[in-house]
């Protein structure tokens, strides 16, 4: 249970990680721009790849009636986001602590995985929400209109994983280094639950 | 820089395979430039980049242009000492001050010698420095936004031709006189020339951190004529060298009067003993009138400041600074191989070249062995600081260039050939055809400790039969030679802008990296910027209207202005708003008198416009910057000169 415990204290601190990473990146290219535009999705807001970024996908975009990238101020979620993850490390860190002296079982390290999941699937699904309206929900006096074949009005919804061919852009979506931090730390409190469920499990047989 | 060395893998490839097809891979052909390996060294895939930047003067248009070597695709013309309509340098008020002289505004010289600046003998890829002949200037041009940043005036000077070579760490560019005038100069007879006209060789310090230039002092040299010159460099680091001319200080038929003694001079100039000389209060001070133009990317503007005197040194007041080193048939050329060992002097009359051994001069010098005087300054015996002389064959030898690996490329203009030789046993080793009457020659890194000796670039003075004919002018031509090779290969030709009269070049890799992309719009510190559309507005200070105007992707703010009357003086400050590379606006409005403007991004440009007429005048963007670019316009009310329309302006009302 003590090994367990120490998984447990040491995984959420992966989580500190989407406060300096991007969480994801979209990447966008085309003909015209063979260094591609980028933007990270950070927890408290987006920024630029290279300088610029923004201000140049802003001006792509004001074409099709797209609206201009959130600042960090006019979206709710570039405020909750950096909360909602502090407390989640706090109270891994808590649960580990308890679990290292005996306080608490390898159960509560479950409870947690399953908060974090539920919370991170919320997440993308909102996240998923905000692409689906920013990519559809477009000024009506925009300069150009453009449907698809089948006479809907074309959508510029970037994917919410992997690539997709907009226009002339080539659009990729993934997942990115404070993604892959919050990832393996959420694996290692998976390990820390198992480790404690199989020491918990090897004592019960010893037991009588 | 992958892009070159996917080139280099992609000709790798190509000769590959070529030797599995069994044919004469690496060796020339007897085809020569048909050759079809002739075509693969110097095609560069649509996408692939060259290997060097090759700068070339633009002679009389007073430009720089800028070329890829291999390919010799122009890339870009750099306004220097003559206005420029495509980017409005000159035109505008920003860059207006960048063309004043002591002879007020002269928007036009003949560019001739350009040269990069160096660290330890090596190019550093800092500034670009070129001369103008006619009202002598220097121009020091930024290698990171390529634009020309500073223009200093050479007073006491004529036909700035000796110049602008530099030392090997950039400490001085040297500004050396052609025609020897009256110092200072006066109303007096022509004929009373002799012994009474002087030759500036003025030495132009260049600031260490911000290139800024300054001239330090004028050797007041024998009314000869300076021809060409070139820094010392290793041992002779120290020493400047220039060719004479006309040491009969004959006044008139100079082609023949000035043409009779056999032998003339090359002038050797020890500057690290008269820089001392001078810090040491040395010199005399004369007035002198003469601009410092400077132009500042912060604020994108140029200053124009006049100075008023100028240091003058007697060269006979410096004991073992300077020496005349007789060589022979009117020299033009004036070349120092890369070890600083041999100073080639060539006889444009003749058909041998003279190459001087810096130990023997420096020896002589130390045993006295002088072979008189001429107004005071030794002359060393020509036998004494000879080291060699090639034979070649050839008529009227020019310039030199060297690979780096021992040879010397001489340029023959009467002749029309480039003959190679080696240094030390001065046999000729290859010799090939130009097309036609070829002038300077170049290998990047050719005025350097290190040359890098894969391609020549001849320039020729005429043209005739090589490309389709274009009325009774053609542009200059210039070839390419694969040098890599003991034999030389003319690998291209291609025509070029104005008169490529020199050239300098580098490899790629020393400039693309910090090539500046965009000026940001955060730091610009324009007196009359629109940093925000929010401040964009229209004053009227009396006759004077002030449009404070920013560009963006497709519009201008504002784009309707009123209150506009004729006879006022209207100025548009323009402020480009973008911030991605490559994507300048323009601006130009009907019946202006300068030229339209191109803005670069984060940069403000003002352009003057008076109207003259009542009416409502068009203005639009001359880049076409984007798919809604010919919407990109505006209007301006003009109304007549007693109207009492206010002043109003707006955008999207
Ligand atoms: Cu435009």
């Amino acid at each position: 249970m003590k090994k367990a415990s120490i998984l447990m204290i040491i995984g959420p601190l992966f989580l500190l990680g989407l406060y300096a990473f991007p969480l994801w990146n979209i990447m966008l290219g085309a003909p015209q721009y063979p260094e591609p535009l980028g933007m990270n999705i950070h927890i408290d807001g987006i920024r630029d790849v290279n300088e610029f970024d923004l201000q140049n996908i802003d001006g792509l975009n004001h074409y099709i009636g797209m609206r201009k990238l959130p600042k960090p101020e006019e979206m709710w979620e570039f405020s909750a986001f950096p909360i909602v993850i502090g407390g989640m490390v706090i109270l891994g860190l808590v649960i580990g602590i308890l679990g290292f002296f005996k306080k608490v079982g390898y159960q509560w390290f479950m409870g947690w995985f399953v908060l974090m999941s539920i919370l991170g699937v919320l997440g993308m699904y909102d996240f998923n929400a905000w692409m689906v309206d920013y990519g559809t929900n477009l000024d009506p006096n925009a300069i150009m209109k453009l449907s698809n074949p089948d006479g809907t009005p074309m959508s510029y919804k970037p994917p919410l994983f992997g690539h997709a061919k907009m226009l002339n852009f080539d659009v990729t979506s993934l997942p990115s280094t404070g993604a892959w931090m919050m990832f393996t730390g959420m694996m290692l409190i998976l390990a820390a639950f198992f480790l404690g469920w199989k020491t918990r499990k090897s004592k019960e047989i010893e037991k009588p | 820089m992958k892009k070159y060395k996917h080139y280099v893998f992609a000709l790798l490839g190509v000769s590959l395979l070529l030797a599995g097809c069994g044919n004469q891979n690496g060796e020339s052909s007897s085809n020569g430039a048909l050759s079809s390996s002739a075509a693969e060294k110097v095609y560069v895939a649509p996408g692939e980049q060259d290997e060097y930047y090759a700068f070339l003067s633009g002679g009389y248009s007073g430009n720089l242009t800028v070329y890829g070597l291999p390919s010799g695709r122009m890339f870009k013309e750099i306004p220097v000492f003559s206005q420029f309509p495509t980017s409005g340098y000159g035109y505008s008020e920003e860059t207006k001050p960048m063309l004043n002289t002591s002879f007020g505004f002269v928007p036009w010289d003949d560019a001739h010698h350009p040269d990069i600046s160096q660290t330890n003998g090596e190019l550093d890829g800092r500034w670009v420095f070129i001369n103008g002949n006619n009202t002598p200037r220097i121009a020091r041009i930024s290698l990171s936004t390529f634009e020309t940043e500073e223009i200093i005036e050479v007073p006491n000077s004529a036909g700035n031709h000796s110049s602008s070579f530099i030392t090997e760490n950039t400490e001085y560019v040297v500004a050396g006189t052609r025609f020897s005038v009256p110092v200072p100069q006066r109303d007096m007879p022509i004929n009373e020339y002799k012994g009474n006209f002087k030759g500036a060789l003025s030495f132009i310090s260049v600031a260490p951190d911000n290139g800024r230039l300054n001239l330090e002092f004028q050797l007041l040299m024998p009314g000869f004529n300076y021809d060409l010159s070139h820094p010392g460099r290793g041992k002779s680091h120290g020493w400047f060298f220039f060719t004479t001319y006309n040491t009969e200080e004959a006044n008139s038929l100079m082609e023949v009067n000035s043409s009779q003694n056999d032998k003339d001079f090359i002038a050797a100039i020890n500057w690290k003993k008269i820089e001392e000389y001078v810090k040491n209060g040395g010199g005399t001070k004369i007035p002198a009138n003469y601009a410092h133009n400077v132009y500042d990317d912060h604020n994108h503007t140029g200053t124009s400041t006049m100075k008023k005197e100028v240091l003058t040194v007697d060269p006979t007041k410096v004991p073992g600074a300077v020496f005349f080193l007789p060589t022979p048939k009117s020299p033009h050329g004036c070349d120092v191989d890369p070890t600083g060992q041999y100073i080639i002097g060539n006889g444009k009359l003749s058909a041998d070249l003279t190459v001087h051994s810096f130990d023997k001069m420096i020896a002589a010098i130390e045993g006295e062995k002088f072979d008189g005087e001429a107004y005071g300054i030794p002359i060393l015996k020509f036998e004494d600081v000879l080291a060699g002389t090639v034979k070649s064959g050839g008529l009227g030898p020019l310039h030199t260039e060297f690979d780096g690996k021992g040879n010397a490329y001489t340029t023959f203009f009467i002749s029309s050939e480039v003959v190679k030789w080696k240094l030390d046993t001065w046999e000729v080793i290859d010799r090939k055809p130009t097309f036609y009457s070829v002038g300077h020659i170049m290998i990047p890194g050719g005025n350097s400790r290190k040359p890098f000796g894969k391609y020549a670039v001849a320039m020729n003075k005429i043209t005739k039969d090589r490309y389709l004919p274009t009325g009774p002018e053609m542009e200059h031509s210039a070839q390419i030679y694969d040098i890599s090779g003991e034999k030389m290969e003319l690998i291209y030709d291609f025509p070029t802008h104005g008169e490529p009269h020199y050239a300098a070049g580098c490899p790629a890799e020393l400039l693309a990296p910090k090539s500046k992309k965009i000026y940001r719009l955060t730091d610009n510190k324009h007196e009359f910027a629109t940093i925000s559309p929010n401040d964009a507005r229209v004053e009227r200070n009396g006759k004077e209207v002030h449009i404070y105007m920013s560009t963006i992707r497709s519009h201008f703010t504002p784009d309707n202005i009123e209150g506009i009357k004729v006879g006022d003086k209207v100025y548009f400050h323009i402020t480009n708003h973008e911030q991605d590379f490559d994507v300048p606006h323009g601006f130009s409005i009907i019946g202006q008198n300068t030229s339209e403007l191109l803005v670069m991004p984060g940069q403000t440009k003002t352009s003057i416009w008076e109207p003259k007429k009542v009416g409502v005048w068009p203005f639009y963007c001359t880049d076409f910057c984007s798919a809604l670019h010919q919407e990109m316009q505006g209007y301006v009310r003009v109304s007549p000169a007693n109207s009492d329309i206010e002043l109003s302006w707006s955008l999207g009302e």
